[in-house]
């Protein structure tokens, strides 16, 4: 397996620029969350502070709720693994304004960096995943378009996909292990509930 | 099993579902709510959603009240243990979330693999901070889903119905063989 070359501070930066009334964000817990709250913190984000395993889920009913709203869940591969099955209950509703972008950095971050099931299979006794590729996951739970994101000049096409190209897609982002600034957004969870519905309909 | 008479509560869920203006239904395929499961699948003003697991019917009603819809969570007993953490975002979001529940392992159950989730559920479900109504009588179904709706939707709260098996009838597969 090639060593990740791209950071997701700066990709997330670009997968989220001059994003709009139009765009909605749910964010995993730990890095992703940070993530999007670097690249500015807004009522149209849902940075998640626990609930792992949940984005999925919460962007499909989401989704389904707000059917001319973009919707981008962006977590990371260990959140994602603790609910697979959600990718197959998404492509039961096809839902073609959802996107799914996931960071793999092929480790349990906020805990210490401990190896996660994507890290390659005998890479020696702390580093050893299963070398489960999710995107491969997510075409077998039948979401027809995924794709694979390693390189640089694929971003370009990446932050189009993930803000209009027709869902649901999936795509799998390989970045790089990095030790990163904690920016945090609120974390009441009632606040970030209804300062989203406040911005999205108008009333909490 | 109740013979299926012009006013099945499990049809006057579905009313409920209506007069509540509930537009999403999660569940994980079961038979005490499968009547339900199928009026809702048939009607077009609400999306009815299979789940892999009971959580993630939490999470997606999550996602449907930011969104502005309201949605209800069917699931039987033995997948409440399934939702425990997750069930924490209703508590931590404070969002109105209804979850209608199908006891096992409750009353005359035959199967013993069915008791300990049907006897823990309505304590943990309690120990998540949902309010529990609970129903065994086919004449206070609606009144109490009604009710239910209410406290989630105009005070809320996280509410579980339970369903007792009482109500939905002991399981039986009727002839069975045994390996010897």
């Amino acid at each position: 397996m090639s060593k990740a070359t791209l950071q997701r501070r700066p990709l997330v930066k670009k997968i989220l620029d001059g994003a709009d009334d139009n765009l909605l964000v749910i964010a995993g817990l730990g890095s992703s969350n940070w993530d999007i709250t670097e690249a500015g913190d807004r009522p149209l984000n849902m940075p998640l502070w626990g609930a792992m395993g949940a984005p999925v889920s919460m962007g499909l009913g989401l989704a389904l709720a707000q059917p001319n709203k973009r919707v981008l869940v962006i977590t990371g591969d260990a959140d994602l693994l603790m609910s697979l099955g959600s990718l197959a209950t998404v492509a039961t509703q096809q839902p073609e304004n959802l996107a799914i972008v996931v960071l793999d950095n092929e480790k349990f971050g906020e805990t210490g960096n401990q190896a996660s099931h994507t890290s390659p299979l005998n890479n020696g006794p702390t580093e050893s995943g299963a070398g489960a590729d999710l995107a491969l996951i997510a075409k077998g739970c039948g979401i027809a378009d995924v794709g694979i994101v390693r390189d640089s000049g694929e971003v370009a096409q990446l932050v189009k996909d993930a803000r209009t190209k027709k869902g649901p897609i999936f795509r799998l982002i390989k970045v790089m292990v990095e030790k990163l600034e904690f920016v945090m957004p609120p974390q009441d969870g009632a606040h970030l509930k209804d300062r989203f519905r406040q911005a999205l309909l108008g009333h909490p | 099993m109740n013979a299926e008479t012009s006013a099945d509560w499990r049809d006057e869920i579905f009313e409920v579902f209506q007069t509540h203006d509930i537009k999403q239904v999660y569940h994980v395929p079961d038979a005490g709510h499968s009547r339900l499961i199928e009026h809702c699948q048939r009607s077009n003003a609400i999306r009815t959603v299979p789940l892999t697991t009971e959580e993630e019917g939490i999470a997606l009603a999550a996602g449907a009240w930011l969104g502005g819809q309201r949605s209800a969570l069917l699931m039987q007993s033995s997948g409440v243990g399934n939702t425990i953490n997750m069930m924490g975002l209703t508590k931590t979001l404070r969002f109105p979330f209804l979850t209608l529940i199908t006891m096992r392992g409750d009353w005359g159950e035959f199967n013993s693999w069915q008791y300990p989730m049907g006897q823990g559920t309505p304590k943990v479900l309690e120990a998540m901070g949902v309010l529990l109504y609970s129903v065994e009588t086919a004449s206070e179904v609606k009144r109490t889903v009604d009710a239910g709706a209410r406290a989630a939707f105009h005070g809320g709260q996280s509410v579980a119905v339970l369903l007792r098996q009482k109500l939905i009838g002991i399981k039986d597969f009727g002839k069975k063989k045994t390996a010897k």
